[in-house]
């Protein structure tokens, strides 16, 4: 690994932490309803919102708590109303406005697919972004959802949040509140400001008709435009990753530099890392916090570090003479085929990495030519369930679950009833965990398994061999998981893997996110109980150990079986001299 | 049970409503204004003009075949609009971006370097230096306007030789386009094809 690569990690990594800080005690803020900086701005478009929604705006009157079952009830209904709205338009997008290419309607499946996928936070493109769908529905669909999706999610994290804080309570907020104050006084204000800074960088936002250009050479060409930008910075911000263009942020019109791809890069971690330190403020001890964003730390830094040599390393197959792979001050050198030279191998590997540990699934290099064991991290990273970073809100979600199996783990050693920031994990708590950990697991490799037995699934793969497998892995880990992110040369705009896929996204969100919103009621219910010698304290060094092997643990667990059938054995065909290739 | 449920479905159908036209129409058209007004140049697709027409955007790479030009990065798709058909007047489609989604282990993607190093060796048979590898491989976008300042020094001979240049005059060139990594840092050291290119045209037709 070159120096400039481990500078470059370490320099992103601080930059990280420098915004994320202060981001989450504003979002903190948010969450409690209090004034701050922008409140002049923001607040009367909250009220707005609120009097559009039906609810009470007078602050003397806020509307009621939900229960944990009300919660869940809106969740799944604005969620279920989001997706056959999206369908309906993409349907229709044909006979509606704003349509220059004339392009016609989707399939049901893949329309069901993209609507499925956008409403889960996973932002799954079966659909080639720039000649398959309007700009019409780019924004009235997808970027409206890519804002609401991910408040739901960091609504949930609130909620979650509030089982813990809350005493004997039979409520844990009201989810139209959260909704509309994570909308309008977190997305919005942050996509706008980064949306603007892209612009000047050369990411395009226009509504004007595709450019024509006459190259040196005398050919045309067309270059497709769109109002990218915007939909760009919340793409980014909201963990979501479905690109205007079909190869999302490696397009130059989407990602036009190095600058475009620090500030992207940053922005698909920014409110995943912030809401760590958020959850510390909303604890009252922001030594809870740290110690779940270090948990995070602890797995991204060595699995970005393992992506980035991976990817240095030439392809063993081609011709080293006639070739020059070495990296140097001239060049990148190692594996560049699906890269683009500008992002070279580091910040290829480190978005792969970043883009998989959060649910964002956004890309800047194409993955599925990348080295197998390149691809391998990337792929374990969003098996692990999107739970280092992860989505904004279910990532942090996914990683409080598994910290309560990590105090269960630890109660069962020393033989006493677990506890967690005051609150007693108990039978109710353990089932829903367990329930939200196993559901996307078991989706992942039941759906793996049908759809490498069945033709359609086989025939779906664009590479021979175990890199097919790995394809279809790929596709299924990143589905159940709300990813997003592709191995691209797998066919999955046919009937078969549009609905399997629209299954494995529901599965992956709603199995994990009902589970958890039980949890929080569950935990609301209960009276918290003072700390004493006997409890395991949950911000040491310690507790932070057993959290990341607990999660490393499950994941190795469920998916080294089927990752030897994949990456693993394209590894070992590709390095063995004379190894037989497909 | 049922009124719950007709009471949130309303919430929900209003709160779409609201966002879709807050968030799906206000936020781009405000951003769209913005942008037009201050950054016209970057938000049409960055583009130059030769005697009032667009012969290029800076950031999308165009196929070069001539020797006279630098070659850029390799790519899986067409980057220039096909052949026009028998009726002009269509509207072309826009280019699809894509990258070539080979595996490392496919035999195709051997192929494909192979048939590459072949077209360079033959455009410059004298040329026996090694190829930086971002010239044999296919971009992520297929529309990369990029390659590494190794693979531009690569081509110095032969373009060169096209253009009547010495090999130093050409250099200079080459390294006026080189641009640095961001802050030292971020990014990759580039020279952008499609500039340089243009800047070798320019050059030639100089009174």
């Amino acid at each position: 690994m070159t120096g400039n690569a481990l500078a470059q990690v370490g320099v992103f990594l601080a930059l990280l932490v420098l915004f994320a800080r202060p981001l989450g005690g504003y979002i903190a803020k948010v969450a409690k309803g209090e004034r701050h900086r922008l409140s002049f701005a923001l607040y009367p478009i909250e009220r707005l919102a609120l009097r559009a929604l039906g609810l009470s705006s007078d602050p003397g009157h806020p509307p009621n708590e939900m229960t944990w079952k009300r919660y869940a009830a809106s969740v799944l209904i604005v969620s279920g109303v989001g997706i056959v709205l999206l369908v309906v338009l993409q349907l229709a997008q044909g006979s509606l406005p704003l349509n220059p290419h004339e392009v016609g309607a989707p399939t049901f499946g893949v329309s069901l697919n993209t609507a499925v996928s956008f409403v889960t936070n996973t932002n799954w493109q079966t659909y080639a972004g720039e000649s398959s769908l309007s700009p019409l529905t780019q924004m009235l669909g997808l970027a409206t959802q890519n804002f609401l999706s991910a408040a739901t999610g960091i609504a949930v994290l609130f909620a979650l949040i509030r089982g813990f804080s809350k005493s004997r309570s039979d409520t844990i907020g009201n989810f139209w509140v959260d909704f509309v104050r994570v909308t309008v006084h977190v997305l919005l204000p942050l996509a706008f400001i980064l949306a603007l800074i892209l612009v000047t960088q050369g990411v395009v936002q226009t509504f004007d008709t595709p450019a024509h250009v006459t190259t040196l050479e005398g050919s045309h060409q067309t270059l497709a435009l769109g109002p990218v930008a915007s939909q760009v910075a919340i793409k980014q911000l909201g963990t979501n990753g479905g690109g205007y263009f079909n190869v999302n942020s490696a397009h130059p019109l989407e990602n036009p530099n190095a600058l475009s791809n620090l500030l992207q890069c940053l922005a698909i971690l920014l409110i995943p890392a912030a809401l760590c330190f958020t959850f510390g403020h909303l604890v009252s001890d922001r030594r809870q916090g740290r110690a779940l964003i270090i948990a995070m730390f602890a797995v991204f830094v060595p699995f970005t570090l393992a992506t980035v040599a991976a990817e240095q390393t030439a392809n063993p197959r081609l011709d080293p003479v006639a070739l020059d792979t070495a990296p140097s001050e001239l060049q990148p050198g190692g594996n560049m085929e699906g890269k683009e030279a500008r992002f070279g191998i580091t910040d290829s590997a480190l978005w792969a990495t970043a883009t998989t540990a959060a649910s964002n699934g956004s890309v800047n290099a194409m993955h599925d030519s990348m080295t197998p064991l390149g691809g391998l991290f990337p792929m374990v990273l969003m098996q692990l369930g999107e739970v280092i970073f992860g989505g904004v809100g279910s990532g942090l979600y996914g990683l409080i679950v598994f910290a309560i199996l990590a105090v269960f783990a630890a109660g069962l050693m020393v033989g006493r009833t677990p506890e967690y920031l005051g609150k007693k994990i108990e039978v109710r708590e353990m089932q829903m965990a367990s329930l939200a950990i196993l559901l996307p697991a078991a989706m992942v490799l039941c759906g793996t398994a049908l759809a490498v037995m069945v033709p359609e699934g086989r025939a779906a793969t664009a590479n021979p061999g175990a890199h097919g497998f790995s394809e279809i892995l790929y596709a299924l880990s990143s589905g159940a998981n709300n990813n997003g992110s592709a191995f691209g040369g797998l066919t999955a705009n046919g009937d078969f893997f549009a609905h399997l896929q629209s299954l494995a996204m529901l599965v992956g969100r709603f199995g994990v996110l009902v589970p958890v919103l039980a949890i929080a009621g569950s935990l609301a219910k209960k009276q918290a109980i003072p700390a004493s010698t006997g409890t395991l304290p949950t911000h040491g060094p310690l507790f932070i150990g057993l959290l990341v092997g607990v999660v490393l643990l499950v994941g190795a667990l469920t998916f080294i079986p089927s990752l030897a059938l994949g990456p693993i054995v394209e590894h070992l065909q590709l390095h063995t001299p004379g190894g037989i290739l497909p | 049970m049922l009124t719950t449920f007709r009471r949130e479905l309303v919430i929900s159908l209003r709160a779409l409503a609201f966002f879709s036209i807050l968030l799906g129409v206000l936020y781009p058209l405000l951003v769209t204004g913005i942008s037009q007004l201050a950054f016209s140049r970057q938000a049409n697709g960055s583009l130059v003009y030769r005697d009032g027409k667009p012969i290029a955007s800076t950031l999308v790479g165009q196929p070069f075949t001539s020797p006279r030009y630098f070659w850029g990065r390799p790519s899986a798709i067409s980057a220039v609009d096909p052949d026009p058909k028998p009726d002009a007047s269509a509207i072309p489609e826009p280019i699809l971006s894509s990258g070539s989604n080979l595996g490392p282990s496919n035999p195709d993607l051997h192929k494909a370097i192979a048939d590459r190093i072949a077209v360079l060796r033959a455009a410059d048979p004298g040329n026996l230096r090694p190829i930086p590898i971002d010239l044999v491989t296919a971009s992520a976008s297929g529309l990369d306007p990029h390659i590494s300042p190794a693979a531009a020094r690569y081509q110095l001979p032969r373009v060169a030789r096209a253009r009547g240049m010495t090999q130093v005059e050409l250099d200079a060139l080459v390294d006026a386009h080189i641009e640095s990594r961001l802050f030292g840092l971020f990014g990759e050291p580039i020279v952008d094809v499609v500039r340089l290119n243009i800047a070798l045209d320019e050059r030639d037709h100089r009174p």
